[in-house]
């Protein structure tokens, strides 16, 4: 049998919000979308796009929920035998085993966790795993993970993070380039900078923030570009 | 009780607005900087501000639900709100109020893609002129947007009271007091689902027909405030349709 | 919870960072953040003020209650200032009885006004012995983004300034309401509340919320001074406050900040709001 689609009811990249009607026929769900019966409704605030058949909202607003990969910078803020628990901006604390940080195992009879991290302090992790029935388990068993020993941590919107890392990564390695500061962006709207000066480290947080709320602006990445040009030190 | 009529000969009630007409509302979404996600709205005299919080880790742990995200509403007047100065301590009246405006939002709410989590939504209501929990349900669906929290729909209510013997829209505070009766409704249009309903005084059946259908052509003209003040706020902040 | 534990990077940062005389959101140390005062803004109030200090806000609310006098003081009537913090001017807010960070709150806001004897509470006697006004200066916190304390003694100063007071009288045994508002027995004395952090070795006027997460400790001080006669500025009331600690010339440098930052709050107020009384 031959479903015949109506047109959507959107153009792409349209402002939608819960309850718009996007489209009534066969197509697919994607992330941010609802099905009731044939009709495909928005969940979430945010911009509506159709890829094939693949209707999605790109969320403007939202809470970070981990994916298995995602880079994410936490906060530790509990210490349990052989593991710290991390905030990770997100509804889900973050689970980090002592394994997946210390080379050796550890033995909590003998060793207090706390020595080598301890509330308060950050680290740059993985996330391994999670389903929202368990915490997020994270590892910082590979290169450029653990704990953050220099520079400073900021806190964008989790939504803009697609943007500050840009297409294939063009935006970071523009701010990299033009700034010569050391940046990791955690997929949970943290950002870590480490410059030569705290001036330094200023400077890059301010284009930063001005990414995160210019996020769905055009011609953002050249604009940024001036910006850093213009407010060089 | 009515001294002097709260409707005129003509038609027109003592706030200069026709039967069937609303007060002037204004929705403000994002007013707040510790929310996930926050709306104002003044209501003619009615000013509330609606913060939610989550979804969060629930506190106490052992209130955590293991298939979705625990709702919690809490409706708060301030002491100065109403004509006589309010005990800050909530009033049996508050506690009500919290659980039906909980009850009225949590049929919108995709709460299974959140297991164990809480999603607070704080209401304060700074001036109070009469429907105030339609005001507050409105404005929270709001609030619930902003925060990025998925839903089926946007909630929208409004309440319809008996005056002089007719039919009114919006009650506003003089209306509730010195009126027949109130009915407030909270409705999703594109469910049709009546989310909330309540009604004291006396009314035939005759008249709760009429004011049904009055309660649902006024929730959509509060639906539409709504759409139009979300747009209006995102739109600011997005202008435009670049690729990301 | 997790929003308690301060991170040691921010501290570290904070501190190196005013080394050159620059904070994280680009003010000077001695800088306040941008400062709005809204009046009545709540019509149904005697008086009211809603004050946005960088991101914090306050709503003030003041409305009047016949009540009895204190036993000591008969013939006065009487002022009571309360905070209320709604949970969702911060996630460490839960909604319940003010708690212990309120009660202070409140209580510095109420020295402040009250030491400086900015209301003559013997005019808000009804009836000696038996009737009095209470007027209750609400301070509704309804967002926290640092320095409460200074936010919270202008939006209550604000709102009481603004306040008309209803005009009441005696007639037998009762107290009849005339619908009367008369003003407010001020005596033109205006207290300014400034609050310093001290973090590491520096003063921080007007600190933001993650500088408060950081701080050592803080200081309030109240200047009063009577219309713009500068010989009558005085010290009305001062809290320290959090578990660090200042040392002697620290103080004396903090009280000095504080006087010249309530000069430029006051000139501020009075472009709001009459403050002659």
């Amino acid at each position: 049998m031959r479903v015949v689609n109506i047109p959507v009811n959107f153009e792409q990249r349209q402002l939608v919000v819960p309850g718009t009607l996007l489209a009534e026929g066969r197509y697919q769900p994607g992330f941010n979308v609802y099905q009731d019966a044939d009709k495909y409704f928005a969940s979430i605030v945010g911009l509506a796009d159709l890829r094939n058949d693949l209707i999605s909202v790109i969320p403007l607003r939202g809470c970070y929920l981990p994916q298995p990969g995602d880079i994410v910078i936490g906060k530790v803020i509990e210490c349990i035998p052989t593991a710290w628990m991390l905030d990770i901006r997100s509804p889900y604390q973050g689970i980090l085993f002592a394994s997946e940080y210390l080379s050796k195992p550890l033995n909590p009879m003998r060793e207090d966790a706390r020595k080598y991290l301890d509330v308060g302090e950050m680290v740059i992790a993985s996330v391994i795993a999670f389903d929202r029935t368990r915490n997020p388990s994270l590892s910082c068993r590979d290169h450029n993970l653990g704990k953050i020993q220099k520079g400073t941590v900021i806190d964008v919107e989790a939504t803009r993070v697609p943007r500050i890392i840009g297409k294939k990564g063009s935006m970071i390695s523009m701010l990299k380039k033009e700034t010569n500061a050391q940046i990791m962006v955690g997929q949970n709207g943290r950002v870590w900078i480490s410059g030569k000066s705290r001036d330094d480290e200023a400077y890059v947080a301010a284009a930063i923030k001005k990414i995160a709320d210019e996020a769905h602006t055009s011609g953002l990445t050249d604009r940024i570009r001036e910006y850093l040009v213009s407010n060089r030190r | 009780m009515a001294t002097e009529k709260l409707i005129s000969d003509d038609g027109i009630r003592n706030d200069g607005r026709k039967i069937d007409e609303l007060r002037e509302i204004k929705f403000d979404i994002g007013v707040l900087k510790n929310t996930d996600g926050s709306a104002y709205v003044e209501w003619g005299r009615t000013k509330i501000l609606v913060g939610v919080m989550g979804p969060r880790e629930s506190h106490p742990k052992h209130l955590a639900l293991a298939d979705k995200a625990r709702i919690d509403a809490f409706y708060r007047m301030a002491s100065f709100s109403v004509e006589e100065w309010k005990s800050p301590a909530p009033s049996r009246r508050e506690t009500e109020l919290s659980k039906v405006i909980r009850e009225a939002l949590s049929p919108a709410v995709f709460t299974e893609y959140f297991p164990r989590t809480s999603i607070d939504i704080f209401i304060e209501v700074l001036q109070a002129d009469g429907s105030t929990r339609c005001a507050a349900i409105s404005a929270a669906s709001l609030a619930l947007v902003d925060a990025g929290i998925p839903m089926r729909d946007l909630v929208a209510s409004i309440a319809v009271g008996k005056v002089d013997g007719q039919l009114v829209l919006d009650v506003q505070d003089k209306e509730d007091k010195e009126g027949e009766s109130d009915m407030p409704m909270a409705y999703m249009p594109s469910k049709n689902a009546v989310t909330l309903l309540q009604m004291d005084g006396q009314i035939t059946q005759e008249e709760f027909a009429r004011s049904i259908d009055m309660l649902k052509k006024g929730c959509l003209e509060v639906y539409r405030l709504q759409r139009d003040a979300i747009e209006a706020h995102f739109k600011v902040s997005e202008s435009s349709n670049e690729e990301a | 919870m997790s929003a308690r534990i301060i991170p040691v990077v921010k501290r570290k940062q904070i501190i190196e960072l005013s080394d050159s005389g620059k904070r994280t959101d680009g003010r000077s140390l001695t800088d306040y953040r941008n400062i709005e005062i809204i009046i009545g803004d709540i019509d149904k109030a005697e008086g009211s003020a809603t004050v946005i200090l960088g991101g914090t806000r306050v709503t003030a609310g003041v409305k009047f209650e016949i009540g009895d006098p204190f036993p000591d003081t008969p013939n006065e009537g009487v002022m009571q200032v309360s905070a209320e913090f709604v949970p969702f001017a911060s996630p460490e807010f839960e909604p319940g009885k003010p708690d212990e960070t309120a009660v202070e709150l409140a209580r510095v806001v109420d020295r402040g006004l009250r030491e400086s004897k900015m209301l003559d509470t013997s005019k808000l006697c009804i009836e000696p012995g038996k009737r009095v006004w209470i007027c209750h200066v609400d301070l509704y916190i309804l967002d926290h983004c640092g320095n409460l304390i200074d936010t919270a003694a202008l939006a209550g100063l604000c709102a009481l300034l603004s306040a008309k007071m209803p005009e009441a009288k005696v007639k037998g045994d009762t107290v009849e309401l005339t619908g009367k508002k008369l003003p407010m027995p001020f005596s033109g004395i205006v207290p300014i509340n400034v609050t310093l952090a001290k973090i590491g070795d520096k003063l921080f006027a007007d600190p933001s919320f993650e500088e408060e997460e950081v701080l050592d400790c803080r200081l309030s001080v109240a200047f009063m001074q009577k219309g713009d006669d500068e010989k009558s500025l005085m010290l009305c009331a001062m809290q320290k406050g959090e578990a660090g600690y200042m040392t002697i010339e620290e103080v004396t440098r903090a009280v000095e900040l504080a006087k010249l930052k309530s000069q430029e709050l006051r000139s501020l107020v009075s472009s709001k709001v009459n403050i002659n009384g």
